[in-house]
């Protein structure tokens, strides 16, 4: 079918605008709620301002100042990196033996992946509301320590609850990952008489290190932003033993009114995180260009 | 065989501990407040009782928490996917100049942590005059990148011929998107879909900053309202107002869990 070219352009032109339509209203929520929010806060973290008075008072890099040199900001940033270690370190290891059990010939291992996966869909606010019963000094199962008010518990127990939350999403990403590794390696690997642990260590481990990799990067990004537990769990307490980043952001902005503050806050953690995301995308470019 | 029988202790141990807390949130939903208290623990109810939900709804407003729950996830839910539909269907058949870049820009948004947007969001939403709104609970969440994605790579997958012969059929590009492209890929829509409406009804702390009535909260920040009205005493009123919040998407996920797991697999392989 032959068209003259003016049919093929008006075409072409109503091709552009039906493009334009469908896209404009996702980039304009984009735009509006994901990058706006990157300026304004950059803005924000300029001034001082308590959301009341009627403009910012700009005061230039006065609160990165205050805040790097604050004692209470490093005491945050301390909480935030043995919370997030110890929710990766923890994930990954019990998610890595999770996997491993799932993959066994057992009866009923599909069931038991289910319920291990189930927390991970549940209510944060929920999930953290059924432990703050059974760590309860008085009447909760695990009663003894008194949890949540002792600055040396309170921590523990919400990587507990994250982990019992989070754990069975690891699993399932490592087991999609062993059920994907080449089964001749391993018979190979048995022939040779390779012993479970060398089979584990030498072969698995390394063809698995790219999913511990996603995993590693993945929790780290959602750790540095949990909230609901602790807001429901701690509120950041007793004290601040459990003040991480994100909670520090909330107490900031809509606790203390404290706008350029919060602001600051907020680009550091988008800095942290925008490296981290960043070491991800280089190093999934190297795997794919060099590999 | 030993070593089988001990895997399969394992194994029993691993389902225990999982289910475990929810049992127990849902044994002390039904319990008489005596028997909740009591110690060594019960782990039957003696009586089952209805009680501590009337308690639950008696304490804070729950039907209006579970109306505004269902209307931010449905609303939510469908907006958010409507956008993703779209965009990924321009992106993976229609021309435009610069559509590189503009992909680019919405896959973009993924690297922005929604944390660090609360502040600045809340302060958009309270010029729009949004605050304490359906608008404001729901608008700022509708963007989609990460679904986007999802749906583009999968219509690159569909093959070019039906797209085509729809094409030359005459059927307007809408028509064809309805017609023939989403019934073909019904498995990853409802997989988008369910995750989606997970993530929407269980967002706590946009709800927690946007609204500021009773009459505007969702479940999950109900649920924190009736834990701070109820003191750290009443466990029976406090484990039914949870299993509320819970029950919904237990339900959803015992159903559609197969979507969920098939959509998070393939987006943590892919990546």
């Amino acid at each position: 079918m032959q068209e003259n070219p003016v049919g093929l352009r008006s075409r072409r032109r109503r091709e552009y605008w039906l493009f334009a339509a469908l896209v404009a209203p996702n980039l304009l929520v984009i735009a509006v709620f994901a990058y706006w929010p990157i300026v304004y806060n950059a803005f924000l973290s300029l001034t001082d301002w308590n959301m009341i008075a009627a403009r910012p008072a700009f005061v230039g890099l006065a609160n990165y100042g205050r805040t790097l040199t604050d004692p209470a900001f490093h005491r945050t940033l301390w909480v935030t990196v043995v919370f997030t270690g110890l929710i990766v370190a923890g994930s990954l290891v019990i998610g890595l033996a999770l996997a491993f059990l799932f993959n066994l010939p057992l009866k009923g291992r599909g069931a038991v992946r289910t319920i291990a996966f189930a927390p991970h869909v549940l209510s944060g606010a929920a999930v953290a509301t059924i432990w703050l019963f059974i760590f309860d000094p008085g009447y909760g199962l695990l009663r003894g320590p008194d949890w949540m008010n002792n600055s040396d518990w309170a921590l523990p127990g919400l990587v507990i609850v994250y982990l019992w939350k989070n754990a069975g999403f690891a699993a399932l990403i490592y087991l999609a990952g062993l059920q994907g590794l080449p089964k001749e390696l391993d018979e190979a690997a048995v022939m040779d008489g390779a012993s479970t642990w060398r089979r584990f260590h030498a072969i698995k481990l390394p063809l698995l290190a790219p999913i511990t990799f996603f995993l590693l990067i993945t929790t780290v990004i959602g750790t540095f932003q949990a909230f609901d537990v602790i807001a429901v769990m701690t509120g950041g307490g007793p004290g601040d033993a459990t003040t991480t980043l994100s909670w520090a952001i909330y107490n900031e902005g809509f606790q203390a009114f404290n706008a350029g503050r919060a602001a600051t806050l907020s680009i550091i953690m988008f800095v942290i995180l925008l490296v981290v995301t960043t070491v991800q995308a280089r190093v999934l470019e190297r795997r794919v260009h060099y590999r | 065989m030993k070593v089988r029988a001990l895997q399969y202790v394992v194994l029993v141990g691993v389902a225990a501990v999982f289910v475990g807390p929810l049992y127990w949130l849902v044994s002390t939903a039904f319990k008489q407040p005596a028997e909740i208290y009591q110690w060594p623990p019960s782990w039957w109810p003696d009586h089952l009782t209805w009680e501590n939900f009337a308690l639950a709804w008696k304490a804070a407003p729950f039907d209006r928490f579970f109306v505004n729950s269902t209307v931010i996830t449905v609303a939510g839910t469908a907006l958010k996917v409507t956008n993703a539909v779209l965009t990924a269907y321009a992106f993976a058949y229609l021309r435009f100049p610069g559509k590189k870049v503009l992909f680019f820009l919405v896959l973009g948004a993924m690297m922005v942590p929604g944390h660090v947007t609360l502040l600045p969001n809340y302060l958009t939403v309270a010029t729009l005059g949004w605050i304490n709104t359906y608008a404001g609970l729901i608008i700022p969440g509708i963007g989609s990148a990460f679904a986007t994605f999802l749906m583009r790579q999968h219509f690159l997958t569909l093959p070019s011929e039906v797209t085509d012969a729809a094409a030359v059929d005459g059927a307007g590009h809408l028509r064809t998107l309805w017609r023939v492209v989403l019934p073909m890929s019904r498995p990853m829509l409802v997989t988008v879909v369910v995750i989606t409406a997970v993530e929407e009804w269980n967002n706590f702390v946009w709800p927690l900053i946007v609204t500021n009535t009773a009459s505007m909260r969702t479940l999950p920040v109900g649920l924190l309202i009736l834990k701070d009205e109820e003191g750290l005493a009443n466990w029976g009123t406090i484990m039914a107002g949870t299993l509320l919040v819970l029950a919904p998407m237990l339900v959803i996920f015992l159903i559609a869990q197969r979507y969920i797991v098939g959509g998070i697999t393939q987006g943590a392989l892919k990546g």
